[in-house]
């Protein structure tokens, strides 16, 4: 390969960032070489500095932050040493970008077409005709619906998975040689997700674009990109080609990144119900119905977990089943017997008993509470205990959750994301239940730190014979924990059943979307899926 | 800070990299966060630490009495009498120290009663969010709707001008902004999963507010206490300059320049008495800017502006 | 495969921006209401001798009896209330509680005679500080957030925050101190009425508009610099500068656009300041206007004075908030262009 094929190249690039009063090092000396037409993923968690890596490959750097060292061609020019003016004639040019958030990125006061085809016609790509031409040709191409008229539309009046594509036509209008998306489909649901990224890959493959795909999803990267960038702590940790990447990763932080693909809980039957909810319906106020005939059984002593995407209800069925949302009809049956339907009109013990963790554990403890107090509350609450014996059960508590004594006098910010939700989970362990609802516990966490919760939560299940209602959007955690599993769309029930039951053909119609949209490992998968749908039409 | 673990293969919860403050006493931890503070936030606190001195120990400190009459109007500067004297013959210095207490402490008493109106009401709103938010809630916006300069002459108009009028008109005036302050925040801390946690552990409606809420929401109620300090202040001193404050003879600074304000006409001839309506007009201005310099960097400390990259 | 769904919702006869602002007017209309019905009970609250004070202490109780006669006190509340609004409504303000004596004898003037020539003076006054003070600190504050963190934005900010806590008559004096009686460059007392030739008008009322100018430039300009920090800081500012718009290019085009809600918001409520403001700088300049009067009336518990006075500052305050929450509605692509 000449090295005319290349269009990008970061050397050592290194960019400090202020913050806390003083500047840290972000980006510590990183390189990077993108080929025409190649697509390259940068993956890391939060904090790896992809972001602003990938910033950085358009010569700009956020207010806060700035360029120490490095050099950064671009089609043989050095972006750092370009004139603003000069830079601003790439961008939206022969550079575009692709923002996380397209609700908040789009101007809400200009129309979807007018905004696609501002940069082109303002760099004299195209005239204002045939840039809204070709503008609607790439909402076709990114089917999008009615591509005629859709950019006669405002931002809010289309839905999150619709602007993530128009934004890809936005940055397509001037066919650069380079577009950054940042990543794109985070804030999505996997079934969206799967379109936008299939409409996204055939167009950058259609007009033969180099892309940089910045995500922290590792299957997501292994369908967009044809090599693969691990960031850690702003340093590269690992370069390599997709395939080789996904079979045989070499760093052990790499591996680690889908540690919790690999964990796998053999499933379990039980006959024991513990918690029973009976044709439960629900709605805020009075308006629209969240919950629709609702009927779950959970099994004593194991896991069950309720799947479902955003608005299917899934946390609704959690608040009606803690109190705090009294359904408008139906009834709970917990241990036989039937639970007063509002929080305040049950039993202190019937409160010890089912226990919650939440999906932000930062704002699940109150920061002005040191550790000792968190854990405390529960035991003197329920328990009565007081002093020694108090502090002495909070000790056994934080080895449980293997943490320390060095722990009891800190603050919640002074802990990191995984510790903080060990913290939640001793909490609800002080109250000594038989229930916890777990709501999205780990979504919010790096790999790593999921595969090491959820490992905790197993261990505890296995010694104190807890039972979990487990919720969340994710497959791979479903796999990894669950003895049962409930689909849940749009305030109903799908399906219901063992784990196997469920993930073995065949599927009701939106199980099997929910399933196959949830994407896999294998770099061929998106490819495949594509065909089994085309098929399927 | 730790080194992250977990290139190595094996990895352990309590080693996840995390920044541990130290541990410092509570006055420690005050000077380290002094040592910090720009030069105007220090301004500040020494001008108000000085204005403090002067108010609790006006009568220590002041050369004669407040309302002490001497048989000649209008003296110049000198060494009996510092500032001169008025047009009844008071000594202008003796005056301003005592102003020092008298309009300090009126705006202190005024500020902590709209606090407390405000503040507790604005904290049930908060969490009962029932009839009882809406009622309230409107009835502020009403309230807020007439300027509270104007409302406040209106009100003393019927009521009449003491002290103690005063003090309620403008205290209820003011709750209603700190109403909605402590109401907004409040709310934002409510729908922490923190509360609900509460909430869920059975936990009553004292503790929740005492414990859950108040420590979270103190940092903007303390630096609003500052703002509507100096608000409250001014428009007190406006009212008395108005004539419609403070009554005479207690010693207040709003009124002091009212008294004095003709004295300005002879600047060409004696600048000395020309300043001497400018002062306590100044000692009001240093007061406020003071505050607001120690606000400012109060604010700026306790936003959390830590940028997450 | 799942269709995305689209919104295909029946277009909607009454567009929903003229709706909204209906509802908001009705609001401000409401408030107005409660507010006329605060300023009228406020009479409820005189204590019960006040006839004897109005009147002095020789009035004899018939005239006493006369007079509250006159007010209506005779009648229950909510019947008075009706009449004193539909008399406002009409122009009629009532008759001055001063000029009354004891024999029984009626000087008291028309309040309505005593407002009009006081009210023309202050709006002279309060549109010579805003014609100046709007553009003047909308660019200050426009150009401090442009370029924030500057030394120009320091010594802007330093300055206005120190201006902000200086009284509105320290201001005043320190302007008199300096251009009226140690440079006489100025009147130091703003003597103007009716028959004063407008260049005169102006030159006199230079200082006090001056001094309400200063007053209420501090306050918008800070207010104005935030507002447009917090509109910079929008993710689509960031993507208009990433898609390479020139700097003016992403002022007018994208910031500007959603701009209008925020400076109008700012604009109100300074102008609404500017109303208060205006109380205590006529009377350090002892300018005939509504403030001076309202001020001089309360002195004296002069209500049916106080009451005209404050209906009219509250009506304007209210009336320019209002003003403001339409032109954020009108301006609001969200309402405009609903899904």
């Amino acid at each position: 390969m000449s090295t005319n094929d290349v269009l990008l190249t970061m050397r050592d690039v290194r960019i400090d960032g202020f913050s806390d009063d003083r500047w840290h090092h972000i980006i510590k000396g990183v390189d990077v070489t993108l080929k025409r037409g190649e697509i390259l993923g940068f993956i890391g968690e939060s904090g790896a500095g992809k972001s602003t890596l990938g910033l950085a490959a358009m010569g700009f750097v956020r207010p806060g932050c700035k360029f120490v060292g490095g050099s950064i061609e671009f089609a043989g020019m050095d972006l750092l040493n370009l004139s603003s003016a000069e830079l601003r004639r790439l961008h939206g040019s022969r550079i575009a970008y692709v923002a996380q958030s397209a609700a908040a990125s789009f101007n809400p006061a200009h129309r979807l077409l007018d905004q696609t085809i501002e940069s082109t016609v303002a760099h004299g790509i195209a005239d204002l005709e045939t840039a809204k031409q070709d503008a609607i040709e790439l909402y076709r191409d990114l089917q999008l619906p009615d591509p005629e008229n859709i950019g006669q539309r405002y931002p809010h009046q289309v839905s999150g998975g619709q602007l993530q594509r128009v934004m890809t036509a936005m940055a397509m209008s001037s066919r650069p040689d380079l577009i950054i998306f940042d990543e794109p489909t985070t804030a999505l649901d996997v079934t969206t997700q799967v379109e936008v990224l299939t409409s996204m890959r055939t167009i950058v493959e259609k007009y033969n674009t180099a892309a940089i795909y910045i995500t922290h999803d590792l299957a997501v990267v292994a369908q967009m990109a044809d090599n693969i960038k691990v960031l850690r702590y702003g340093e590269t940790i690992e370069d390599a080609p997709t395939r080789e990447m996904i079979s045989s990763p070499k760093a052990a932080y790499t591996q680690s990144l889908w540690a919790v693909r690999a964990l796998e809980k053999p499933p379990q039957t039980s006959i024991d119900t513990i918690l029973e909810i009976n044709q439960v319906h629900a709605s805020y106020g009075k308006s629209i119905k969240v919950l629709d005939d609702i009927s779950i059984k959970v099994p004593r002593g194991q896991t069950l977990a309720v799947v479902g995407e955003s608005g299917s209800g899934k946390s609704t069925a959690a608040r009606v089943i803690t109190g705090l949302l009294p359904p408008l009809e139906g009834q709970i049956i917990f241990n036989g017997e039937r639970l007063p339907s509002a929080l305040k009109n049950r039993s202190k013990k019937q409160l010890q008993a089912v226990q919650m963790i939440y999906q932000m554990a930062d704002t699940a403890m109150n920061p002005r509470h040191t550790i000792r107090d968190i854990i405390g509350r529960p035991l003197n609450f329920y328990l009565g205990l007081v002093g020694a014996a108090q502090d002495q059960r909070i000790m056994e508590l934080l080895r449980l959750i293997e943490l320390d004594e060095s722990f009891l006098d800190r603050y919640p910010d002074e802990l990191s994301g995984g510790q903080k939700q060990r913290i939640c989970i001793a909490r609800a362990l002080a109250a000594e239940p038989e229930l916890i609802i777990c709501d999205e516990v780990t979504s919010a966490l790096d790999q790593i730190v999921q595969e090491g919760i959820l490992k905790l939560l197993l261990r505890l299940q296995k010694e104190l014979g807890i039972t979990y209602i487990f919720i969340t959007h994710d497959i791979a955690t479903v796999r990894a924990i669950a003895d049962q599993v409930v689909v849940m769309f749009q305030g109903q029930v799908v399906e219901q059943g063992g784990k196997d039951e469920i993930f073995t053909a065949p599927y009701p119609a939106y199980t099997e979307l929910l399933l196959s949209s949830v994407p896999e490992m294998d770099p061929d998968w998106l490819t495949q899926l594509q065909q089994q749908r085309a098929l399927i039409e | 800070m730790n080194t992250p673990n977990t290139t190595d293969g094996s990895y352990s919860a309590a080693n996840e990299v995390t920044l541990v403050k130290a541990r410092r006493s509570v006055l420690q931890n005050i000077w380290r966060t002094l040592k910090t503070a720009p030069p105007t936030a220090w301004f500040g606190m020494v001008v108000i630490t000085f204005y403090l001195i002067v108010a609790l120990f006006a009568s220590l400190l002041a050369p004669h009495g407040q309302a002490q009459v001497f048989p000649m109007a209008y003296a110049p500067w000198s060494e009996e009498f510092i500032l001169g004297t008025d047009a009844l013959g008071r000594d202008v210095f003796s005056r301003l120290i005592y102003g020092a207490q008298n309009t300090i402490g009126i705006a202190v008493a005024t500020t902590l009663l709209a606090f407390l109106i405000g503040g507790s009401l604005g904290l049930i709103a908060a969490i009962s969010r029932n009839w009882l938010d809406q009622v309230l809630s409107r009835f502020v916006d009403v309230l807020m709707a007439i300027p509270s300069l104007i409302f406040a002459l209106m009100l003393l108009s019927i009521f009449g001008s003491s002290a103690m009028n005063l003090i309620f008109i403008i205290a209820v005036l003011d709750a209603t902004r700190v109403f909605r302050l402590t109401r907004a925040v409040a709310l934002n801390v409510v729908v922490m999963d923190y509360v609900e946690a509460a909430k869920l552990r059975g936990e009553g409606l004292g503790w929740i507010m005492r414990r859950e809420i108040l420590p979270n929401i103190m940092p903007p109620l303390v630096a609003e206490f500052g703002l509507r300090f100096c608000f409250v202040f001014l428009t007190i001193a406006a009212l008395s300059f108005l004539g419609v404050g403070i009554q005479p003879p207690t010693a207040d600074w709003g009124s002091m320049v009212r008294e004095n304000a003709g004295l300005i006409q002879f600047a060409e001839y004696d600048l000395t008495a020309a300043l001497t309506p400018m002062i306590p007009a100044a000692a009001i201005a240093l007061l406020t800017v003071a505050v607001n310099f120690v606000v400012d960097w109060f604010l700026h400390q306790t936003s959390g502006l830590r940028d997450e990259h | 495969m799942l269709q995305t769904k689209i919104n295909h919702r029946v277009f909607i006869h009454v567009h929903p921006v003229l709706t909204t602002i209906i509802q908001r007017l009705g609001l401000g209309l409401l408030t107005l209401f409660v507010v006329t019905v605060i300023i009228f009970s406020s009479i409820e609250f005189l204590p019960g001798d006040f006839g004897q004070a109005v009147l002095g202490q020789a009035a004899l109780p018939e005239t006493v009896e006369a007079f509250r006669r006159e007010l209506g006190l005779d009648r229950p509340p909510v019947e008075r209330y009706f009449m004193w609004a539909g008399n406002v409504l009409t122009g009629d303000l009532g008759t001055s509680f001063s000029g009354r004596d004891a024999s029984g004898v009626d000087r008291s003037r028309d309040v309505w005679q005593l407002i009009q020539p006081r009210l023309a003076n202050t709006l002279f006054l309060a549109s010579m500080a805003a014609l100046v003070a709007v553009p003047l600190s909308l660019a200050l504050g426009i150009t401090a957030a442009l370029y924030r963190n500057s030394i120009y934005d320091r010594v802007v900010n330093a300055t206005t925050l120190t201006t902000i806590s200086f009284p509105e008559f320290f201001v005043g004096y320190i302007l008199i101190l300096i251009f009226a009686t140690y440079f006489k460059v100025f009147p130091s007392l703003a003597n103007i009425s009716d028959s004063t030739p407008l260049l005169e008008k102006i030159y006199r009322s230079t200082l006090p508009a001056f001094a309400l100018t200063l007053v209420i430039v501090a306050h918008m300009m800070r207010m104005t610099r935030a507002a447009i920090i917090n509109l910079l800081a929008s993710p689509y500012i960031e993507m208009a500068q990433l898609k390479g718009a020139s700097k003016a290019k992403v002022i007018l085009h994208h910031a500007l656009p959603n701009a209008w809600a925020p400076i109008v918001n700012v604009i109100a409520f300074n102008l609404a300041y500017l109303v208060v403001g205006v109380v205590v700088v006529e009377v350090v300049f002892v300018y005939p206007g509504l403030g001076q009067l309202m001020v001089d009336a309360v002195s004296s518990r002069d209500i049916p004075v106080v009451q005209a006075c404050a209906l009219i500052f509250a009506g304007t305050y209210i009336l320019l908030n209002l003003f403001a929450d339409v032109i954020s509605i009108i301006t609001n692509p969200r309402l405009l262009h609903p899904r």
